[in-house]
């Protein structure tokens, strides 16, 4: 009887066997990477905006405290976005002939608010609130990373879920003094281990069961 | 052989294979259904029938996937239905090929061996219908695997190892993997006879490919049947793990008429009973149609009645069980939940699990019944049909009156759960008359190792 398959067959049956596995392993790789890639979370992807407003300006060089543009962050959910009277509170006197803030000039004209697009967005079913984590230590930088050297804005965490939980099932890494909070420069003394357990004992920061439970976050 | 010579003064006992056949007419009539034989119209007839069902049921799931759960008839308090009760009765079905391909075979029972094969393609094919359910059952399938499989996702969470759902997902998934590896090992050897039996280049390429190049060899039936043992015992404690775990997903609740310890026992027996009769729903036919009865004799098919009145005694015994412990534990709930079964809304669904469950197979008691095709044939739906009423007892009827009368809800399934669960009817078919037409119905290495043996027995 002829044979059926060339004497090649039997190489390619074993090689197909490597193959397989090798394929298996790329195809589990893309799976593992894709969703941590910054293609799906946008961390460091700098964002246009209408106005190409520097954060490194006006925090770094000018050293403008975060909370007299974002007030609402020690006391509400949302940090705010600041309305364009505080942008004029200077720029009617600074650069307030320069071509590139008429938008700014525009809007405060008109009263129709600047549409700033927006960097860091959390699903809709995340319960967040700014002022707990601000009033219990855990930095603007700590989240936001090095705005005061941001010339635009990009969001510097994957806002990863398993990131949300890095913190919340260990919060002493990042505790802060409360005079610190807003310090953009401020990195993680070599004691930082104990120094956080004795801010969260001071912040009566709740344990990691409560801080970890799903009603925490998902209300 | 000898107990059966002393018997057959009092009654003849078919023989597992009809004698006159040698290794020759055993490889043709079987390989001859998939080679040569022409499908017929009556082959192309029922899977026209079962293809339509399976085009329905891609249109329910696809509408259930546009539009959610909201179109089938779940509500609180029954908010497991349908989806659940089909899931437990297909992944019941498949435990007969498990069964009869591991446990039969390490017990040594010879009367297993016309039958594994089909049972093994039948596990497979129920199970793969019962995959269905728990997959869609959310509306979502996408998030199947990104809350059931343990995976490191971005969430930084694990599932609920504590939970006996995803306990499921990898007794389920365990089941599928080794019932499929056994049904392939033991396919080899047949695909290589259908191989060398191949006329056309295409047959012989793709049965050549299966074969993966199996000569026959003793090196090759040495290795063969190790690795075909030690399936066997692999699969072994599957036929009972699978159907506990399924039990724990109610028997974990605290809602009255799932939390029994008798679910694991009672699910077993009645997943193995429930597979008996689907075997013997698929062989009557299979025997007909095909002429194999010299292969499925009534040896097998009175074995298989056996084996099903005895599984279904043990039910009836969790019946009875069950209504005991709710009076004797002075649980109010639980006598209420045994009262609420006789004589509440859906009354008539249990009264028809009695009948067909418990007093109707109670014929099989009689050498008569269990010899006759047609009645048997019928039996087998109607035990068929009574599993599948005691999976919707267990679950509806269980969740519809909960502990406080001001959360109880009535349950009424839709069209869509309807076509769904017809609709997997047909994919079962379907799968099944592929599957006669394209592989071995009956394993053709086992048959002529049978036939060498009972040829000797007879010298």
């Amino acid at each position: 009887m002829a044979q059926i398959f060339h004497r090649s067959t039997n190489f390619i049956a074993r090689f197909s066997l490597f193959a397989a596995i090798l394929a298996a392993g790329l195809a589990g790789l893309v799976i593992y990477a894709t969703p941590r890639s910054p293609y799906k979370t946008n961390q460091n992807v700098v964002r246009e905006q209408p106005i190409q407003f520097s954060h490194k300006h006006h925090v770094g060089d000018d050293g403008i405290d975060c909370r007299y543009c974002h007030t609402g962050v020690e006391t509400s959910a949302f940090a705010g976005i600041p309305p364009t009277k505080t942008c004029m509170n200077c720029h009617s006197v600074l650069f307030k002939d320069a071509a590139y803030l008429e938008p700014v000039r525009e809007s405060y004209r008109s009263g129709k608010p600047l549409q700033w697009s927006r960097v860091h967005r959390l699903p809709d079913f995340v319960y967040f609130n700014h002022s707990i984590h601000v009033n219990k230590g855990v930095g603007c930088s700590s989240c936001h990373g090095p705005v005061n050297q941001m010339a635009l804005m990009w969001q510097s965490s994957t806002l990863l879920m398993s990131w949300c939980l890095d913190c919340h099932r260990n919060p002493g890494q990042v505790l802060r003094e409360k005079k610190d909070v807003v310090n953009m420069d401020w990195k993680a003394p070599a004691n930082q281990a104990e120094i956080g357990r004795a801010l969260a004992a001071q912040y009566k920061i709740r344990t990691t069961a409560e801080l970890t439970s799903c009603s925490t976050c998902h209300r | 052989m000898s107990a059966t010579n002393d018997t057959s003064s009092l009654r003849r006992v078919a023989p597992v294979v009809e004698p006159g056949h040698t290794f020759g007419t055993v490889t043709e009539k079987i390989s001859s259904i998939v080679l040569s034989r022409p499908a017929g119209a009556g082959w192309f007839f029922g899977i026209s029938i079962a293809f339509g069902l399976v085009m329905m049921l891609g249109m329910c799931v696809a509408y259930l996937i546009a539009r959610g759960t909201g179109i089938w008839g779940l509500n609180i308090p029954v908010a497991w239905g349908f989806a659940i009760v089909n899931f437990v009765w297909w992944i019941g079905i498949g435990h007969a090929g498990t069964l009869i391909s591991a446990i039969l075979l390490l017990l040594n029972q010879k009367w297993r061996t016309s039958i594994n094969r089909f049972a093994e393609a039948m596990t497979l094919f129920a199970v793969a219908c019962a995959g269905l359910f728990p997959l869609i059952h959310t509306g979502r399938p996408w998030y199947a695997a990104y809350f059931m499989m343990p995976y490191p996702n971005t969430m930084g969470i694990w599932p609920q190892f504590r939970s006996p759902l995803i306990w499921d997902v990898f007794a389920v998934s365990t089941y599928f993997t080794v019932s499929l590896l056994f049904w392939f090992v033991g396919l080899l050897p047949d695909l290589a006879t259908l191989r060398d039996r191949a006329t056309s280049r295409p047959q012989q390429m793709i049965y050549g490919l299966l074969a993966m190049g199996w000569r026959g060899s003793a090196r090759h039936w040495h290795r063969y049947q190790m690795a075909y043992l030690l399936l066997a015992g692999l699969a072994t404690p599957l036929v009972v793990s699978v159907h506990t775990v399924v039990s724990f997903d109610f028997a974990v609740a605290v809602v009255p008429g799932w939390h029994t310890t008798i679910f694991p026992p009672y699910f077993v027996a009645g997943a193995i009973y429930s597979g008996f009769a689907m075997v013997v729903t698929l062989a009557i036919p299979l025997r007909k149609f095909y002429g194999l009865e010299d292969f499925i004799t009534m040896r097998h098919l009175e074995n298989m009645a056996k084996v099903m009145l005895a599984t279904g005694l043990i039910v009836a015994y969790g019946y009875c069980m069950e209504f005991f412990m709710a009076f004797y534990s002075g649980n109010k709930y639980d006598s209420f939940l045994a009262m609420n079964r006789m004589h509440g809304p859906y009354a008539a669904f249990y009264w028809a699990l009695i009948l067909c469950n418990i007093v109707i197979p109670q014929l099989l008691w009689l050498h008569r019944a269990r010899t006759n095709v047609a009645l048997l044939f019928v039996m087998s739906l109607v035990i068929n049909v009574g599993m599948w009423l005691e999976r919707f007892v267990i679950v509806v009827m269980s969740l519809h009156r909960d502990f406080m009368p001001s959360a109880w809800g009535n349950y009424r399934p839709t069209i869509w759960d309807v076509g769904t669960f017809a609709g997997t009817i047909g994919l079962f078919v379907m799968l099944i008359f592929l599957f006669v037409r394209t592989l071995p119905a009956i394993s053709i290495a086992e048959m002529r190792e049978l036939v060498a043996h009972t040829s000797e027995e007879q010298k």
